[in-house]
């Protein structure tokens, strides 16, 4: 919405003001994410920027911190079970959500409300009070301190998502193409995949990435099922914090920042495609 | 309209046919039901086991007490006619001996010690005491004296008082622990004294932080949410990735972040001393406070707030503000009389999000909340890992859980938990 030329000197007072103010919250929203960027490369163990790295000495700046994080078999560890964790609950929780998707937005869906409320819970649930929930029961039953533990609670956190995202993209999806589909022919299982599944498929693997990261960035859940055999990267993080703060951390942070532009990448094209191929226009 | 179809032709015979059909409807009616909710079941199974048990079993242990039943029941049984302030008579006493003598199981004592402590501060170590010279008590003297030559604590009226009010397999007594009160020696609740009352405490500084959290929240997100609401759809796309990637980026990382800007050697007072606004040797200190905690939470939450909006005002017409201004509204007339009353759903929504994110935070206010910065998830996390007292963080969650359903139920009723907008 660009200014008008007629526009008196009180709109031209508001008009940059309020741009002036949303350029500050923009640098709060964002600021803190690349201040850590150009931090991870210093080659100094402190978490400020020296006076060679802002006069841009090259020899100011190192991969040290990565290198550090590399030959780290803590870290290294910890990077592998957080994708382990996070690919098994991720594909639990996907293919359970969907085939529950798929129920729920059916139109003879019995006690609807009541049921997607309990699906939807451990969204809701503050995560210290799941976190307690679960280790006082997996304990109980020995499923505390081990892989399968928590994958399982990773799964439950990640399910509301995937149910979400999935019943949104079905609620949009037009029924009468099954029809169509049926009277040329085509059974239950062609329909579902020629069909219903290409059409959905954006909603299920944008529903999937919330349920990966969801587990991939969990934290609490952890601090309270792990031993120091299935530690996270969040987890390895947390005690990187509280216990011996490195610099190695604002190189994980990094990496994380990286993966993390990929997901949102990968879920604007998502919905693009899924936009397009539905012909739905903006 | 099948019943429509067939009238003309069938006449008289119309209710029996109708009937069938209508039968039948009901019939493939339910059988659709059915074939949906077995959809539905796998999913559902997994969630009560994975998720609503181990909720309902941490309810349950709030209020779970089978210590002294299963242990002293005789002593316990005995003390109903017991008034304070005197101990209870030597027959209270004779029992106690007995009891102790043989447990139903040899960690049972020290479970009851636990127990008992959790009321009565000094109980663990009493019992411990006295159960290791149980075996050289002189049975033929009473052992009223002898127990409380042992500790004087035997004589201690709230000690027996304590006993008293647990004698029973479930119990309140967490929850009066969780909200600062307290059973007196006659067995009447009372508050705590002001100085010991610590869970209101924090469950008010809980509940107005997050409040001023929320509204923080909302005065940023209001501008953005306008901004990218007005914008042209691909410049507005392209800011919002400004939004969307803090709400993409790890929780931790983003943590980090603060703490690196905002410690008193970090980025922003080596800023503020390079720029000559405060002297080296006064930093500010911006963590490890209240001021950290509202600072790096404030900016995880800011996107819940800023998407609602987004969707809100995306959906109201300029014209409304054009016609206000064209009538001779000024501009803040236009704004504050046409434009905000209709982004009230969008402010409603994203105000309950945030407020019920906010209340049940632990991780940040763990790493930069420092000592005043705290709120009642971390004093749940407290007993729950170094306390060990289970029953009272089990009572503090489902006192905190119950304010959330209250919010969510709230939330529900005012967006629909399906709308609610995930990136």
């Amino acid at each position: 919405m660009a200014l008008p030329s007629h526009a008196e000197p009180i709109d031209k007072v508001y008009y940059y003001g309020f741009r002036f103010v949303c350029t500050l919250i923009f640098i709060f929203l964002i600021a803190p994410i690349f201040v850590i960027i150009p931090l991870s490369f210093n080659a100094e163990p402190y978490f400020t920027f020296s006076t060679g790295m802002l006069h841009f000495d090259p020899a100011a700046y190192s991969t040290r911190w990565y290198q550090d994080f590399w030959n780290n078999k803590e870290w290294i560890h910890s990077l592998q079970n957080s994708f382990i964790i996070a690919i098994a609950s991720t594909i639990l929780a996907t293919t359970l959500g969907t085939i529950a998707a798929l129920g729920l937005s059916r139109p003879h869906m019995p006690f609807r409300g009541l049921i997607m409320g309990l699906l939807i819970s451990p969204m809701i649930v503050p995560l210290i009070i799941s976190a307690a929930a679960m280790f006082f029961f997996y304990s109980s039953i020995g499923l505390s301190q081990t892989y399968a533990g928590i994958i399982l609670a990773h799964t439950a956190l990640g399910i509301p998502f995937v149910v979400i995202t999935v019943t949104a993209t079905l609620s949009s999806f037009d029924q009468s193409l099954v029809r169509a589909a049926q009277n040329m022919g085509a059974d239950m299982r062609t329909t579902f995949f020629k069909v219903i599944l290409p059409l959905i498929t954006p909603g299920v693997i944008s529903g999937a990435l919330f349920a990966f990261i969801t587990s991939f960035d969990e934290v609490v859940v952890v601090l309270f099922l792990s031993s120091f055999e299935q530690r996270t990267v969040p987890r390895q993080m947390w005690s990187g914090i509280r216990e011996e703060i490195s610099p190695t951390i604002l190189a994980v942070a990094t990496i994380l920042i990286a993966i993390s532009v990929v997901l949102l990448v990968v879920v604007e094209l998502l919905r693009r495609r899924s936009v397009r191929i539905r012909g739905i226009r903006e | 309209m099948a019943q429509q179809a067939t009238l003309p032709i069938s006449g008289h015979e119309l209710p029996a046919d109708a009937q069938s059909l209508k039968a039948r409807l009901r019939k493939s009616e339910r059988t659709n039901k059915w074939r949906a909710f077995l959809f539905v079941v796998p999913l559902l199974l997994f969630i009560l086991i994975t998720f609503i048990i181990p909720i309902g079993s941490m309810l349950y242990r709030s209020i779970d007490n089978p210590q002294v039943v299963e242990t002293i029941p005789r002593t316990a049984a005995m003390l109903a006619d017991w008034t304070p302030p005197d101990p209870p008579s030597e027959d209270v006493f004779k029992t106690l001996v007995a009891e102790l003598r043989s447990p139903p199981d040899p960690a049972a004592i020290g479970k009851l010690a636990v127990r008992i402590n959790y009321e009565v501060s000094g109980a663990s170590s009493l019992f411990r005491k006295t159960e290791r010279r149980l075996k050289r008590l002189d049975d033929a003297a009473p052992y009223r004296e002898q127990l409380i030559k042992i500790d004087k604590d035997w004589a201690d009226p709230e000690l027996w008082a304590a006993i008293k009010s647990l004698d029973s397999p479930l119990t309140g007594s967490y929850f009066l622990a969780a909200t600062d009160m307290t059973r007196n020696v006659n067995g009447e609740i009372e508050m705590q004294p002001g100085s010991r009352q610590i869970y209101l405490t924090l469950f008010w500084r809980t509940f107005w932080l997050s409040g001023f959290i929320t509204l923080m929240t909302l005065l940023l997100g209001f501008p953005i949410a306008h901004l990218l609401a007005i914008l042209p759809l691909r410049t507005g796309n392209l800011l919002m990735i400004l939004v969307l990637l803090p709400f993409w980026t790890s929780l931790l990382v983003r943590t980090t972040s603060w703490i690196v800007l905002l410690q008193t050697n970090g980025v922003l007072n080596d800023l503020l001393v390079w720029l000559g606004i405060i002297s080296n040797d006064n930093r500010i200190r911006m963590i490890y406070n209240k001021a950290g905690t509202v600072i790096a939470m404030t900016h995880i939450l800011l996107p819940f707030m800023i998407l609602p909006l987004y969707s809100v005002m995306r959906t109201i017409k300029p014209t409304y503000m054009r016609a206000a201004r064209s009538l001779g509204a000024t501009q803040w007339t236009a704004f504050w009389r046409v434009y905000v009353p209709q982004t009230l759903p969008g402010v409603g929504a994203g105000a309950i999000l945030v407020f019920i994110l906010a209340i049940g935070y632990y991780i940040t206010p763990a790493l930069v909340g420092g000592q005043d910065g705290q709120l009642i998830s971390n004093m749940i996390a407290y007993h729950m890992q170094t306390s060990l007292n289970w029953g009272l963080a089990a009572a503090l969650g489902s006192l905190l859980l119950g304010a959330v359903l209250v919010l969510y139920f709230v939330y529900n009723r005012l967006v629909g938990i399906e709308n609610m907008k995930l990136g």
